[in-house]
């Protein structure tokens, strides 16, 4: 029987610790597979966040190291420094990019460093139990905004692209989704971009992917999926914001 | 080689490039800003990087990246820095990364002032970051001693896998002396198969970590740790005792503070009173066997420090209520002066008489 579907040699063997519905499996198994179809594994040093996807290091196929909360873009400014041959990417949640690390984000951006950041923002902080994050949607019930976030006490959510999108350094800033396989494939074509971005040595290059987190939205997977195609997309609006001229987007 | 003249902060730059470094990653602070500013000018001509991150925090993770690939790298800041560096050292500690770490110290607590201090002998000693471990804390007291052990540096933290700090202060930064550069002494150092290069389709991915989920495997990795720190407690330790083989009184005292109290003690000597002095070169391991080697004359010890007393816990340690232990601590900025020393040693003296 001809094969017609195999898992990436991006990805190890090892069995995944998410819960039943997270789209993190989605969104990393299409990162080992642009790894494996640009050939760019074997020549990779990947970097790991603190949060739900801390153990991100056992799942990519390829020579990883583990960076304290937030401090991800500067392990990975370490590490492209030495080898500026070797593609470099962060795999980093919205708690650990857009609240600890958000200085470390905006300055790798600043600098351009030539380093492929995932983004995966599920509005929520998974691993610690669901608590309030800074891209929590206002009126989202959380462990730690039980009445729901209010903007008069915790501001708005932060809109990460946009914001990068503002720094000179940023070649290459794009929202996706992963709620249905449409945008499934929509999301690998701009994680390849971005890796394209950082092999042609054009600057500092980002994908941020919405994201569901059933277990502490209290969801099921299939109404988790609804809730951030009609909640998330409207205030996170999906698209490219910054794409060099050199890399196709066709 | 002849013997140059250099500002202490431009030195260790000079001797840390010798000593192989091709990477810096640093935050400006006073009084270590020379630093810095001569690793810009001259790293890149050894065909190396300087960064200037964007906080201390940053740059030590930077190190943390950059060590993780095997690269032989530093980074520098001054007492608050050091203090915002101390997550970073932790996992680095815990990842068994090799790096060098120069702190020149200030006064504190705090913002604290810009004038030399001693008062970072807690935090470095003990660890300013979470869990049980231990990194080595050389103390030079002279631009020479500080170049010789920065050359001598990346060596020993590749050795051991672990972080080395060399622990000056503002003076040793901004004093000039002559310094002469000498090889430092070549350590027999195993390939860094552990190193995360990129596996070239070679062998199995290398992660750089210090997360254990497992408990039983935690506390092995603290076992290990732990075996390590022992055998740089048994091989490493560095001292310098000058005149106590007779001494009643003897001062113990690192770094600035220690060539003061040298002076006291040769002041001391003058005045007929039998003082020594011992000088911890490595703050950690400390050197406790300095103290059981002392003679049956010495009736009292004396720490000399800039800070309101900190090295005299584990002088206190080092004398296991041998002898009264006393302390003449100047904090803030302020520089001990010889004859308070000689002062506040005699009334030690007379008060155990």
């Amino acid at each position: 029987m001809p094969i017609v579907f195999e898992k990436t040699r991006g990805l190890t063997d090892k069995e995944t610790h998410y819960c039943p519905g997270c789209t993190h499996g989605i969104i990393h198994r299409l990162v080992g597979e642009i790894l494996e179809e640009m050939d760019l594994l074997d020549n990779s040093v990947g970097v790991a966040p603190v949060g739900c996807s801390v153990l991100a290091y056992e799942y990519f196929n390829c020579d990883m190291q583990e960076a304290a909360h937030g401090r991800a873009p500067a392990v990975a400014t370490g590490i492209k420094r030495v080898l500026p041959d070797r593609t470099v990417f962060t795999y980093q949640g919205d708690g650990d990019l857009a609240s600890i690390g958000m200085a470390e984000i905006v300055h790798a951006a600043h600098r351009g460093e030539k380093i492929t950041v995932i983004f995966v923002n599920n509005a929520i902080y998974g691993m610690t139990g669901g608590q309030m994050a800074p891209t929590t949607l206002l009126g989202q019930k959380t462990t730690t905004s039980p009445y729901g976030r209010e903007k008069s006490h915790s501001g708005s959510p932060i809109r990460i692209s946009e914001m990068l999108a503002t720094i000179e350094g940023a070649a290459f800033i794009e929202r996706v989704s992963v709620h249905n396989p449409q945008h499934v494939r929509k999301a690998k074509k701009a994680i390849r971009n971005a890796f394209t971005t950082q092999q042609k040595g054009l600057g500092f290059s980002l994908v941020e992917v919405l994201s569901t987190c059933p277990t502490n939205w209290g969801m099921t997977p299939q109404d988790s999926l609804g809730w951030l195609a009609d909640n998330m997309i409207p205030y996170f609006p999906l698209g490219n914001l910054r794409n060099p001229q050199e890399v196709d987007n066709g | 080689m002849e013997k140059v003249l250099m500002k202490g902060n431009e030195a260790v730059g000079a001797a840390a490039i010798r000593g192989g470094c091709r990477y810096f990653f640093g935050y400006p602070i006073t009084p270590q800003n020379e630093l810095p500013e001569y690793m810009s000018r001259e790293l890149p001509k050894a065909g190396g990087v300087y960064l200037q991150a964007e906080s201390e925090i940053a740059a030590i993770n930077m190190v943390y990246g950059a060590a993780g690939c095997g690269a032989r790298v530093m980074t520098s800041s001054s007492s608050p820095g050091i203090a915002l560096k101390q997550e970073g050292i932790s996992y680095i500690a815990g990842a068994e990364l090799p790096c060098v770490i120069v702190d020149m110290m200030r006064g504190g607590p705090g913002l604290g002032g810009i004038q030399p201090g001693q008062a970072d002998y807690y935090m470095c000693t003990r660890g300013g970051g979470n869990g049980d471990y231990r990194h080595i804390v050389y103390a030079p007291a002279s631009i020479q001693e500080t170049v010789d052990i920065m050359m001598e540096s990346f060596e020993i933290a590749e050795y051991y896998r672990m972080p080395v700090m060399v622990l000056g202060d503002g003076m040793i930064g901004q004093m000039m002396e002559p310094v002469e550069f000498r090889d430092a002494p070549k350590r027999d150092l195993p390939p860094k198969d552990w190193a995360t290069t990129g596996t070239k389709g070679k062998r199995g991915p290398n992660i750089i970590n210090s997360l254990r989920l497992d408990p039983v495997e935690l506390e092995e990795h603290n076992f290990h740790l732990d075996a390590k720190y022992k055998e740089v407690e048994k091989r490493e330790v560095r001292w310098e005792s000058f005149l106590t083989e007779d001494a009643e009184i003897v001062l113990v005292s690192y770094g600035t503070s220690a060539r003061i109290s040298h002076n006291a003690v040769t002041i001391l000597r003058e005045q007929g009173i039998r003082a020594g002095l011992i000088r911890p070169i490595t703050l950690w391991p400390f050197p406790f066997k300095a103290f059981d080697d002392l003679g049956p004359t010495v009736k009292v010890l004396m720490s000399v420090e800039m800070s309101m007393g900190q090295m005299v816990d584990d002088i206190k340690i080092a004398s296991a209520g041998r002898w009264p232990v006393g302390l003449h601590g100047r904090a803030g900025g302020m520089v001990p002066s010889q004859h308070d020393v000689v002062r506040d040693a005699r009334a030690m003296l007379e008060g155990v008489a």
